[in-house]
């Protein structure tokens, strides 16, 4: 029982929070609403029984992509005014509506149709640091290696684009 | 039934960041919609590892936070790029690719 509480608690957050950022004006109080996101969402790892994915979700997440994401906005360092100027034309925000309910529709009914058991017993090292790692470092080395190779182009893509003659 | 609840939440997440990007014109905006698809994903992920009791799941969250990282760096420093250009963050400026 409690835990149901705790999770519609959770589950709330993220969605009013995840409606903040994308209506919020200023980029700014959406980057803040979004780490609230990210750490509801880090809750609901962790309620199914996936510490070790919510302890990445507040590490890397949370903290280093907002921070970068933040950095950012306050690096622009735009004139007062200009980062609120963008109208939105409500028509805009009909159209959104009327093409993402069908799509909500039927994923919801789809879901609610589709009859999952509850899991009962998860091993005592379900999720955790060690049983993921096994498995990172063992049938998914070869994707890890790749993720490595990513990030390395990532950030020599990054130190291109940023300089100042391109 | 919590995965169930789990997905929708998931939906829900995914949705938002859905009409996030196709409503907002400031690339900040836009970027921090596609991080909450990513999201949405990723609970996805996460769900379904419980129900099925497999821990693939969560490495295929891994490589997607790796991926938001990687994005982050990338899409953060076009920014960067852009805003030099043009002293402005909104995206229906940048029309030089149409045709």
């Amino acid at each position: 029982m409690e835990q149901k509480t705790l999770f519609f608690i959770l589950a709330a957050m993220a969605v009013i929070s995840a409606l903040m950022t994308i209506t919020r004006k200023n980029p700014l109080s959406g980057a803040l609403s979004l780490i609230m996101t990210f750490i509801s969402l880090a809750g609901l790892y962790f309620m199914s029984s996936a510490p070790f994915v919510g302890v990445l979700q507040v590490l890397v997440y949370a903290g280093a992509i907002m921070v970068l994401v933040i950095f950012v906005v306050m690096l622009l360092n735009l004139p007062e005014g200009e980062l609120e100027e963008e109208r939105i034309p409500p028509r805009r925000w009909v159209l959104a509506f009327f093409s993402l309910v069908p799509l909500g529709f039927l994923c919801i009914a789809q879901i609610l149709s589709t009859d999952m058991k509850a899991v009962d017993s998860l091993g005592p090292n379900f999720g955790s640091v060690k049983s993921v790692g096994r498995l990172m470092f063992g049938d998914y080395l070869l994707q890890f290696e790749m993720v490595s190779i990513l990030l390395l182009i990532a950030i020599v893509g990054a130190v291109v684009m940023a300089k100042k003659k391109l | 039934m919590e995965s169930q609840y789990n997905l929708i939440v998931a939906t829900l997440i995914f949705l938002i960041g859905a009409a996030g990007f196709l409503v907002r014109r400031n690339l900040i905006v836009l970027f921090m919609s596609v991080e909450l698809m990513l999201n949405g994903a990723a609970l996805v992920f996460v769900t379904f590892a419980r129900q099925h009791q497999q821990m693939d799941g969560h490495v295929f969250v891994f490589f997607i936070i790796a991926l938001a990282a990687a994005e982050a760096a990338v899409g953060l420093s076009i920014l960067i790029a852009v805003f030099r250009l043009r002293h402005r963050v909104n995206v229906d400026e940048l029309s030089e690719l149409k045709g």
